[in-house]
């Protein structure tokens, strides 16, 4: 179980995680970032650049 | 079968790059390495120990370097650079398309102001201007008078970087509230959706509704026609249904599919992961 840098809810990682994926915070909605596994860090997600995309 | 080392290029790693990690851990005799672009500290000299790279970066600038460096340690690449160089530009891809004799819609390409107001003219009201380099429908400009034209242009000219003095600008094809997104994987157009919304742009980044599209004889060989003039791979291409048939809109190198697996029941990991393993060197 990890904690949302945003708001402090609780959030449940799946089995699979892998470093740099992406989250939904299922209270606040806040978009966040796995930065790391061990230990398991969460941060905000960082904005769109102007090259992003497909 | 020897094991395949295969290089997963990415940043973030959204949904689709999930279900490809996914489908690569799931496959004998491949060993996956994740290669985060933003930790990448690249030696021009030295050759990773991966057969194959297989490019999700989120950034295309990023992806397009690094696909250029990795090549030239003679690693082949998914897409390859030159197909991204190709589909990360629009006009790019536009030239590509008139060089191919694919039909896309009636398009001009402006340096100036006062040049981009002539063309928008000459195409006649209402145009979309649109980035060189962007996605996701963002910073699209349907254009529908001068008035508009001549602020919009103002603006993009004085609070823009260079870039966007470069003015791409698309003669506006009514799509009667959607387009189509088909795939392409190698020599196949393996799947297509329309793209449905009551806003002009029909993203589902910016909330369309996606359905799943037949694949028709004629909407599967435009598709390997607009896929073979960018130079091939793996593609997502973005067509117009118009009076005068399909057209194609744009394609992208990077594709998303988040919304197409279930709606048109194709595995599309899957059939990404099996191309990606049939280009390796060996």
């Amino acid at each position: 179980m990890s904690e949302c840098p945003v708001c402090g809810g609780e959030i449940t990682l799946a089995d699979d995680v892998v470093t740099g994926e992406l989250l939904e915070c299922g209270d606040c909605g806040s978009e966040l970032e796995v930065t790391s596994l061990d230990p398991v860090e969460l941060e905000e997600a960082p904005e769109a650049e102007e090259d992003w995309g497909q | 079968m020897g094991s395949i080392t295969v290089g997963f290029l990415h940043s973030l790693v959204r949904r689709e790059e999930k279900l490809l990690i996914g489908e690569f851990n799931q496959r004998r005799n491949v060993n996956l390495v994740l290669i985060d672009d933003r930790r990448l500290c690249f030696d021009l000299k030295h050759r990773p120990e991966v057969d194959v790279i297989v490019e999700r970066s989120i950034n295309h600038s990023r992806a397009l370097h690094a696909l250029r460096l990795y090549q030239g340690l003679g690693i082949p690449c998914v897409n390859s650079y030159d197909v991204s160089l190709t589909c990360g530009d629009k006009i790019l891809t536009a030239a590509a398309l008139q060089d191919h004799g694919v039909a896309q819609p009636d398009l001009r390409i402006a340096f100036t102001i006062e040049s981009a107001l002539k063309a928008i003219e000459e195409l006649g009201y209402p145009v979309v201007l649109k980035p060189a380099v962007g996605s996701w429908g963002r910073l699209l400009s349907r254009v529908n008078d001068r008035d508009a034209a001549e602020t919009i242009l103002e603006h993009k000219a004085v609070l823009g970087s260079y870039h966007h003095s470069i003015f791409f600008i698309q003669k506006y094809i009514d799509k009667r509230g959607r387009d189509i997104r088909a795939f392409v994987v190698g020599n196949d157009c393996i799947a297509a959706i329309y793209r449905s919304s009551t806003h002009w742009i029909t993203n589902t980044a910016r909330g369309a509704t996606a359905s799943c599209c037949p694949v028709t004889p004629e909407l599967g060989e435009l598709c390997l026609s607009a896929a073979k003039a960018v130079g091939g791979g793996v593609l997502a291409i973005d067509l117009f249904e118009s009076t005068d048939g399909f057209l194609v809109n744009e394609v992208n190198y990077t594709m998303e599919f988040r919304n197409s697996i279930d709606t048109t029941g194709i595995h599309i990991p899957g059939k990404v992961v099996d191309h990606v393993l049939s280009c390796t060197n060996g």
